[in-house]
């Protein structure tokens, strides 16, 4: 594919393309802020991608204990959905299962959207009777009593329908350790970026999908374009020198948080260089036709 | 630009009705008109220019000078902006407020915040009996707003409050927070006998301990919860030595058991029940 080379990087003249999604963000508090990050890191597991999880949810970033409402530490996640819906049901079920339980645990909003998700106003029903309902000033929450004490928890939660799902970069290189240093540069560059999330593990995914599958009712397939290991076999978007691919898919509160956090992937990529990191940048798109947003990687070069 | 000055020549004859004289009301009105404006409560009339000195400025920021405990209802039904008053006022200061701030510097008579939805009312002095209750027959007292009282209230602080925030820095009477439906009253000095009488729901706070305390409370413990240090982060503003109690450990008594009993009284005076 024709692009243009900066720092010895080749970049793609393409573009990702992205999704409309729900979003919400949340934010956890603890007595500490390792019991803060357990909890945050168990609500948002197994939520990589909605084709299988039904949600994509990670930790945006940590937050001191004077940026909390409760003066604890904490950590805002952020949780994307396809449809209100499955948003609604996703929050209830992960912070029912995973935040209430964990020990001296509390739950706020993250986020002041259009519109709102039942947060506590739906948890509320365990406290059997005994929940206690506060409302001090604009904030409304529950008290709801359990055998630490209480967990306590905003009513609702903001939720955005300008969430944008599936900005991606594909990095890649001539090694798998080269192609990994470039796609961990990145990812650590992209977590600094403020409203962004990177839902696979580590923020890295190494089995980038392609739509549907020669086999009926599987619904993604390996995305063979780009598996080195084909190269000579399908019809290839890998050049030569290609030994290893790994993708980095974003999900933002809103399109200006995707284009920067690409952004900031790009450049740490760029910084790395190519003996040391990836030689190439591309990314993922279904020609356009599908996703209302489209970034084209010459308009975020560093 | 500057607020709009009402003072109050001298002590009127008869008790007055202020409830014309709040922002929302006063808006877009010349000082002529506001002169015109009758504040009688008997067959005799009276207007603001008989009654007070007007100095004419932003309807939105009203100032009373002068004040005191005849002028009744005043700030009722305000629905924002500013009203200051300087000196003490009658009856019902507050009631029905579904906005904007009313700071009385001096002390309130009976039924301040009455019915008050939404908004601020701040009491430099004292309060009277039934801070923030329902006048006979109405099924609810305060059902929204914060309203802060730096001295003492009368009897029946919070009577059949429904939601909102009540704090008296100083000490409460007999039968605080007496039917409570929900909401939060916070009292720093010491209660009189039965709070919480036939409480429902909602928390009463008390800093200082309180007289006889009512059979249907039963001990639940001392705990420091995260929740009361949530409210605190959230009076912090209106009341420092109220968010300072909030936060200290403090003694749960559910109840009251006599009616549903999902109430709770905090102590804030150790382990004495």
């Amino acid at each position: 594919m024709p692009g243009l080379t900066v720092k010895g990087v080749r970049i793609d003249d393409t573009f990702a393309e992205a999704f409309g999604m729900r979003a919400t963000a949340l934010v956890i508090t603890a007595d500490s802020a390792r019991w803060a990050r357990q909890a945050a890191v168990t609500m948002t597991g197994m939520a990589t991608s909605v084709i299988g999880c039904g949600c994509e949810a990670g930790i945006d970033r940590e937050l001191t204990s004077k940026q909390t409402p409760d003066g604890r530490p904490g950590v805002r996640v952020l949780l994307f959905a396809v449809s209100t819906a499955a948003l609604q049901q996703h929050v209830q079920t992960r912070v029912g299962q995973c935040v209430l339980t964990s020990p001296g645990s509390a739950c706020y909003s993250g986020l002041e959207g259009e519109e709102s998700l039942r947060l506590g106003d739906g948890l509320r029903y365990f406290g059997d009777g005994w929940q206690i309902s506060k409302r001090v000033g604009a904030k409304h929450f529950w008290r709801i009593p359990v055998m630490d004490g209480e967990f306590v928890c905003e009513a609702a939660a903001g939720l955005t329908k300008k969430a944008v799902g599936g900005g991606n970069l594909l990095i890649i290189g001539v090694t798998t350790q080269t192609t990994r240093a470039a796609a961990e540069a990145a990812a650590a560059a992209i977590a600094k970026v403020p409203d962004v999330i990177a839902p696979f593990p580590g923020g890295i995914v190494r089995s980038g999908s392609k739509v549907g599958s020669k086999y009926k009712g599987v619904s993604a397939s390996t995305n063979d374009a780009y598996c080195p290991t084909l190269r000579g076999a399908v019809k290839t978007a890998l050049d030569n020198d290609a030994g290893s691919v790994l993708e980095i898919v974003i999900d933002g509160l809103t399109s200006d948080a995707v284009a920067s956090a690409m952004r900031a992937g790009i450049a740490a990529i760029v910084k790395l260089g190519p003996k040391r990191g990836a030689t190439r940048i591309g990314a993922g798109n279904y020609g356009g036709k599908l996703g209302p947003h489209h970034y084209y990687l010459r308009t975020l070069l560093p | 630009m500057t607020r709009l000055t009402l003072t109050l020549r001298q002590r009127p004859g008869q008790r007055l009705d202020l409830s014309p004289l709040v922002p929302h009301l006063l808006a877009g009105k010349s000082a002529h008109e506001i002169e015109r404006i009758e504040l009688q409560t008997t067959r005799r009339r009276v207007a603001v220019g008989e009654l007070f000195r007007l100095r004419m400025g932003d309807a939105g920021q009203i100032c009373i000078e002068g004040s005191c405990e005849r002028l009744d209802y005043v700030g009722r039904e305000m629905t924002g902006g500013e009203l200051l008053v300087e000196g003490d006022v009658g009856i019902q200061a507050g009631r029905l407020m579904t906005g904007g701030r009313l700071t009385v510097r001096g002390n309130a008579g009976p039924w301040a915040a009455s019915g008050m939805k939404s908004g601020m009312l701040e009491i430099a002095g004292a309060a009277g009996d039934r801070l923030a209750g329902p006048l006979p027959g109405e099924i609810g007292g305060m059902r929204g707003g914060i309203v802060v009282v730096r001295g003492n209230a009368g009897e029946r602080a919070g009577d059949r409050m429904r939601r909102g925030t009540v704090i008296v820095e100083g000490e409460v009477g007999p039968y605080a927070g007496a039917r409570m439906i929900a909401g939060t009253l916070i009292a720093l000095g010491a209660a009189g006998p039965l709070p919480g009488f036939l409480l429902k729901r909602g928390t009463i706070v008390l800093g200082c301990g309180c007289g006889a305390l009512s059979p249907t409370f039963v001990d639940c413990g001392v705990h420091q919860l995260l929740a009361n240090r949530y409210v605190a982060a959230m009076i912090e503003h209106y009341s420092k030595s109220a968010a300072k109690l909030m936060r200290r450990p403090l003694r749960r008594l559910a109840g009251d058991m006599a009616v549903l009993g999902k109430g709770e009284i905090f102590l804030g005076n150790g382990t004495k029940v």
